[in-house]
């Protein structure tokens, strides 16, 4: 296991206590380990380096406060800095005429059928006509894997056999608007950002049904290519929102603050396991801490 | 076969070239260039640990030979890096009739679409290969795992949805003896390594086929997303200690991400990586090739 960055800035902070003053060398010092702490979370390497930077600019001109020593005044600035970023939980775009259409898109096997599942469930407990829509017609029993979900959440399945998914997108807006339902969750195919062809398939399904949100599920295991994905689904269509997905794991989930950071797309929720009820919003203190590495450390300086 | 291989790793290719090409142009090395092929191992996933032991033999090395040129490193790095990894060792499916393998992973990683793969691979080679679904417990994984078979015209076992893992991965072993199969591939349920009861019962399966056939399973191979970051290592170890693991599959080697926590995997735990996966479709599977791999990191021509 890693040594924890709060081990790490203890160490540091014992040196520190010491002096008065905190030096450039000292904030150097600090800097050093927030880095390492930030890569070994997977947060992207270019996004490390402005951050860092970031928090150093700040941390040298900092106000020395009575309460915390000079290291513990830079944690605070790095864990102010990280959960800024991060920003608060976003709510999905549920706004305009209905029915509200939900694009589920991401990498393979990150969790978007899942996801769909459990969104359907969600919005269905809230009192909406929830459609779900099987449009991943390549990978094998992915219909039936969001039947099976569909069942388990009382949400009917629209499937079309030989049509392809931007026309069986437009075909079950069509049929949702007719039946009265009120959300429409699309579930697509995964697919590769670089895959030219599947993501102009992604492009026309948007162009034909207009997605109120769509929304990027990303693998919270993932490494450093996760800013490059974000970026790329980003250019194709327009993300609305992040779905961290498998969160119930101990990976430190670093790929948040790469995509928030380079891209502003919020994160509006948290996948936390299997079963269908396993969603949540997410508290950005908490991911910071998780990402950080060091929860009991911020706890102490936020009471400070 | 090679040419497979270099046709997945093309896309990943063009992105990071452009860059490497500057890098290793006939420049001095300087302080600059450690910090740029530093950047390019972290951000293929090496961790900044492996990423700074292969620096500071590099920095040795430029020292000890008063090398000055950017392009008299490249070489280097190259080497060093398929230094670090295990060629892919040949499988043994000679000294076992029937050959029990049993696959497993976290959720999503690839591993019914692995089992598809090497299922198609084996049966080309002539051996009479059997499939088992003992994922009973992810929506339509049986069915998953049953398309393919009727794709590839290779026989699947399976049970009811729902129903006990270690039963059907029972009864394949008891069919594939008494239908004297070559080979059985096990694919069981995606599970979170940090979840206790999961892995408790993984244990468990891997167990019951040593029942059914005395040394059983044979080899255990962990699919590894490349995708994943630092946590491949967490995962690797646990698997390792729970199943035996006896050698790695890394999947989506076509994504952009470049795999690169096999280092830490390969030094750490000694396992070797076995077999790239190279796409969705059952023929993009290719023994994992050092060179190759390393190629993709650098983002290097052949
Ligand atoms: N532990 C855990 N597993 C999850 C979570 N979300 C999804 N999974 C599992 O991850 C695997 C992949 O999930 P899917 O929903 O099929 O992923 P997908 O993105 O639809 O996959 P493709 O359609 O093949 O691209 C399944 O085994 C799911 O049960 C989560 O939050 N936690
Ligand atoms: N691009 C690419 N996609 C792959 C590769 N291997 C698997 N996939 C895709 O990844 C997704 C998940 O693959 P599965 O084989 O279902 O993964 P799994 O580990 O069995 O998933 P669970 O059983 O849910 O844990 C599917 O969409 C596959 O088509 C690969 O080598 N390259
Ligand atoms: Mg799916
Ligand atoms: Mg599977």
């Amino acid at each position: 296991m890693f040594e924890t960055l709060s081990d790490r800035l203890n160490k540091i902070f014992d040196n520190l206590r010491r002096r008065g003053k905190l030096s450039e060398a000292d904030v150097d010092a600090v800097m050093r380990e927030v880095r390492l702490a930030l890569l070994e979370a997977d947060v992207h390497y270019s996004v490390v380096k402005d951050f860092v930077a970031r928090v150093r600019a700040r941390s040298i001109g900092a106000e020395v406060s009575k309460a915390l020593n000079p290291a513990q005044q830079v944690i605070k600035i790095v864990n102010e800095e990280m959960i800024g970023t991060l920003g608060e939980p976003a709510r999905l775009n549920l706004a305009g005429p209905k029915p509200w259409l939900v694009m589920i898109v991401g990498l393979q096997g990150s969790g978007k059928t899942t996801a769909a599942a459990k969104l359907a469930r969600l919005l269905r407990s809230q009192g909406e006509r929830v459609m779900l829509v099987a449009a991943d017609p390549y990978r094998p029993a992915a219909i039936k894997q969001l039947q099976t979900l569909g069942e388990r959440v009382g949400v009917p399945v629209f499937t079309e056999d030989g049509v392809n998914p931007p026309e069986l997108a437009a075909h079950a807006f069509d049929q949702a608007r007719k039946g009265g339902y009120t959300v429409v969750i699309l579930d697509t195919a995964g697919r590769s950002q670089l895959d030219d062809q599947l993501m102009d398939e992604l492009r026309s399904i948007s162009r034909k049904v207009t997605p109120t949100d769509t929304l990027l599920v990303i693998d919270s295991m993932i490494g450093q290519e996760a800013l490059h994905v974000a970026e790329g689904f980003r250019d194709t269509v327009s993300l609305t929102g992040l779905v961290l997905t498998k969160m119930d794991g101990d990976s430190r989930g670093g790929a948040a603050i790469s995509i928030r950071s380079v891209t502003g797309v919020p994160i509006k929720f948290l996948s936390t396991g299997e079963g269908v009820d396993a969603l949540e919003s997410y508290d950005p203190r908490r991911l910071a801490s998780r990402i950080l590495g060091m929860g009991d450390v911020i706890g102490l300086i936020e009471k400070a | 076969m090679f040419n497979k291989w270099i046709e997945g790793l093309n896309r990943t290719r063009k992105v990071a070239f452009g860059r490497l090409a500057t890098l290793f142009g006939a420049t001095d090395i300087s302080a600059e260039t450690w910090d740029e092929l530093e950047a390019i191992l972290i951000q293929a996933d090496l961790g900044v640990e492996t990423t700074e032991s292969i620096l500071a033999v590099l920095q040795d090395l430029v020292n000890r030979e008063g090398l000055t040129h950017t392009d008299e490193l490249q070489s280097s790095l190259r080497a060093e890096l398929i230094r670090r990894l295990d060629a892919a060792p040949a499988v043994d499916f000679d000294s076992h009739k029937p050959t029990i393998v049993l696959v497993v992973g976290v959720n999503g990683s690839g591993k019914t679409t692995t089992i598809a793969k090497l299922g198609r691979q084996y049966a080309m080679q002539g051996k009479k290969v059997l499939l088992a679904a003992a994922d009973t417990y992810r929506a339509a994984a049986v069915d998953q795992l049953q398309v393919w078979g009727e794709r590839l015209n290779i026989p699947v076992i399976a049970g009811q949805p729902e129903g006990d893992p270690g039963a059907v991965a029972f009864d394949a072993v008891q069919a594939a003896l008494s239908r004297k199969m070559d080979i059985v591939l096990i694919d069981t349920a995606g599970r979170l390594h940090t979840r206790y009861n999961l892995m408790e019962e993984l244990k468990k399966v891997y167990r019951v086929v040593g029942k059914a056939l005395p040394g059983a399973p044979h080899a255990t191979w962990l699919v590894l997303d490349a995708t994943t970051g630092q946590n491949a290592l967490q995962q690797a170890r646990a698997f390792k200690e729970t199943a035996q693991v006896s050698g790695v599959i890394l999947a989506k080697l076509d994504s952009s991400a470049k795999g690169g926590m096999a280092f830490a995997i390969q030094k750490e735990l000694g396992l070797p990586i076995l077999y790239a996966g190279l796409g969705e479709r059952p023929e993009d599977l290719q023994p994992f090739d050092r060179e190759a791999f390393v190629d993709g990191i650098l983002g290097l021509k052949n």
